[in-house]
């Protein structure tokens, strides 16, 4: 029983870095849901347009790639308070499908417009990480993983620190928790609405720069929201543990059946499992269950 | 309800269609789809049958999303379970046009009451995202069933032919498909003058009360599932028949997205809603190729045609959602009730 143990541990650390961007586009997925209780479909696009506000900057304006990164980012939590504004905010009382719905043709939009300015062919992003390898143990890792990991891991912790210890992450804590009661306490809900898009934005632009860097961008980018879908539905949509340990989770898993299997059972495992966490436990691993009245 | 139909019989308020001015009309339209094909070229011949086909197809889904409140977002999977049953039957057995069509029907039909079942435990949008699940897994079959599916190189289908008439033309085809597609409509409206399809709109307004009135829910909702996914597998195998070639890029997301984006904009839970919506979202995109065919651009005019159509593809969505709700049916409404009292009365 020679069992490669190498490729194995290799193939989990790479199955890791990847769980890690889930797990943070997942965290931005989640503020939009608590927030303001619309399922994002955008997400993978609104990761495609922070991905390609930074290469358009890099290349066409010749900024330095620090300062694209930070203009898009800044860029990208425009166009997402832009977008609730327009599209989300007139939704408000809708019934949830609907407003699903118009995530979905935001999605369509998004991607139209970056075919229209970028058209449809797949780039890379400027290099920018180190490139030196790493080793952990004997684990070859690469280095743009494992970079894209430690950066996704930080932006997770600060976001939960700021969420736990700001002013506005406690409002809009308090407004996921009971919206009513948040706006008779004196929370301006509506701007606690723009603001969950505003950093969700910013984070699933950072999400993309590092996508981006790692697999190159193509508008057909926005699939990897489709994963992210998963994730947070396994997770369970309102737990933001559930996003972390789903993104990680699924990442791992996705990572194992490619590596084991082969590219094209990638998303069957990913989707398995979340028919299999659907049908145990529908609300998600860490989901609040629903209690529905008459 | 218009003025001037007083209604004397039971018969009279129950049917279909129950004024002088609907049959007249509906004459008309008679008439009307059967001189097209006569008048028409090849091109719009084309458009007729790709409609045909995806009215069949938006009406099922109607049947689940409109009238049952069941969000799916696999109806291209189970046209193309459809689809492929079709063209599997049509290459390996040769059996008769009608029969393999049926036979696409009730396959996809199974298709989708396995799909349904979660539907009793999960709802709403955890529901529309198990049903991608689905179409993931089905186009992972339809990719690696080598022996029955032809893999990724996918099956050609011979022509439809029904007592030595080979259906190889777009006006042939149109006196196939827009028979089958007028049938499997007015089965659908007259669906939802029966118990079945008065349980599936109680289900749609709040599913606890109509389980509390007795309706039971897992069998209706399955139910509905079915009836949806046959309707999209019948529109799956004229599909089959009409482009002759099944792949398993065939029936992508975005093609699922399609339907469900006719039936909003259409009008979510109307038979006519679902007919309007289907026809405009298969017209937009040739009314654009012909708007940027005008526009004095240099050469690359097709080059901004598809990321332009997938732009209004999502416009439209969120227009019609967030302006009009009740979509292109209330629109056609308001213009009827308009021209009802039209000289006397502005």
């Amino acid at each position: 029983m020679d069992f490669d143990w190498l490729f194995l541990t290799e193939i989990v650390f790479a199955g890791l870095g990847a769980g890690g961007l889930y797990a943070l586009t997942g965290l931005a997925f989640v503020m939009i849901y608590k927030a303001t209780r619309v399922v994002n479909l955008a997400i993978g696009e609104m990761l495609m347009i922070g991905a390609y506000l930074c290469f358009g900057l890099a290349t066409a304006m010749n900024l330095p790639m620090w300062l694209a990164i930070l203009v898009a980012v800044i860029g990208s939590g425009m166009a997402g308070a832009l977008l609730e504004r327009v599209a989300i905010r007139p939704m408000l009382g809708e019934s949830p499908i609907s407003v699903f719905m118009v995530t979905v043709g935001l999605a369509s939009i998004l991607v139209g417009v970056v075919e229209l300015i970028w058209t449809s062919e797949p780039r890379r992003l400027p290099e920018f990480m180190p490139s030196a390898p790493v080793m952990i143990g004997e684990a070859f890792v690469p280095p743009k993983v494992f970079y894209g990991f430690l950066v996704a891991a930080t932006l997770i912790a600060v976001a939960l620190a700021v969420f736990r210890f700001w002013r506005g992450g406690v409002a809009l804590r308090a407004t996921a928790s009971d919206q009513q009661a948040a706006y008779s306490m004196g929370i301006n809900v509506p701007r606690v609405f723009s603001l969950s898009w505003t950093v969700a934005a910013m984070i699933a632009a950072i999400a993309g720069v590092i996508v981006g860097a790692v697999g190159g961008i193509s508008s057909t980018m926005g699939v990897f929201g489709l994963s992210v879908l998963v994730v947070v539905i396994v997770g369970g949509l309102d737990s933001v543990l559930g996003a972390l340990v789903a993104g990680l989770l699924i990442g791992v898993v996705e990572s194992l059946a490619g590596g084991f299997l082969g590219g094209e059972y990638k998303l069957l495992a990913t989707f398995m499992i979340l028919i299999v966490v659907l049908l145990v436990r529908p609300y998600g691993l860490f989901g609040t269950h629903e209690i529905e009245r008459l | 309800m218009r003025i001037g139909t007083a209604r004397s019989s039971y018969r009279h308020d129950e049917s279909l269609f129950d004024s002088r001015t609907q049959h007249a009309w509906l004459a008309v339209l008679a008439v009307a789809l059967l001189g097209f094909p006569f008048f028409a070229d090849e091109y719009w011949l084309y458009l007729a049958c790709l409609v045909a086909i995806n009215i069949a197809s938006t009406t099922g889904l109607n049947i689940l999303t409109g009238y049952t409140g069941l969000v799916s977002l696999g109806q291209a999977a189970f046209m193309g379970i459809g689809a492929y049953t079709v063209a599997a039957l049509e290459q390996k057995l040769g059996t008769p046009v009608l029969l393999n069509l049926l036979a696409g029907g009730f396959v996809a039909m199974l298709g989708g009451l396995v799909v349904g079942l979660p539907s009793l435990r999960v709802k709403g949008l955890y529901l529309a995202i198990a049903t991608i699940a689905a179409s993931v897994v089905l186009h992972f079959v339809f990719a690696n069933w080598h022996s029955v599916t032809g893999g990724h190189a996918g099956i050609t289908v011979a022509p439809a032919e029904i007592l030595g008439v080979s259906f190889d033309t777009s006006f042939r085809l149109y006196w196939l498909f827009v028979p089958i597609t007028a049938l499997m409509v007015l089965g659908a409206a007259n669906l939802f003058r029966t118990r079945i399809g008065r349980a599936f709109i109680a289900i749609r307004d709040r599913d606890i009360s109509a389980e509390v009135l007795g309706i039971p829910l897992l069998r209706y909702k399955l139910l509905s599932f079915g009836l949806s996914s046959f309707y999209a597998g019948v529109a799956g195998g004229m599909w089959a028949y009409f482009f002759r070639v099944v792949t398993p890029e065939s029936f992508p997301l975005i093609m699922s997205i399609f339907f469900l984006a006719a039936v909003i904009v259409g009008g979510m839970g109307t038979i006519l809603g679902a007919i309007l919506g289907a026809v405009f979202m298969t017209m937009v995109p040739e009314a654009l190729k012909l708007i940027v065919g005008w526009l004095p651009l240099s050469a690359d005019a097709t080059l901004i045609l598809s990321p332009v159509r997938t732009i209004v593809f999502g416009a439209l969505i969120v227009g019609f959602l967030v302006f009009e709700p009740l979509g292109l049916q209330e629109i056609w409404r308001r213009i009827r009730r308009f021209f009802h009292l039209w000289p006397f009365r502005a």
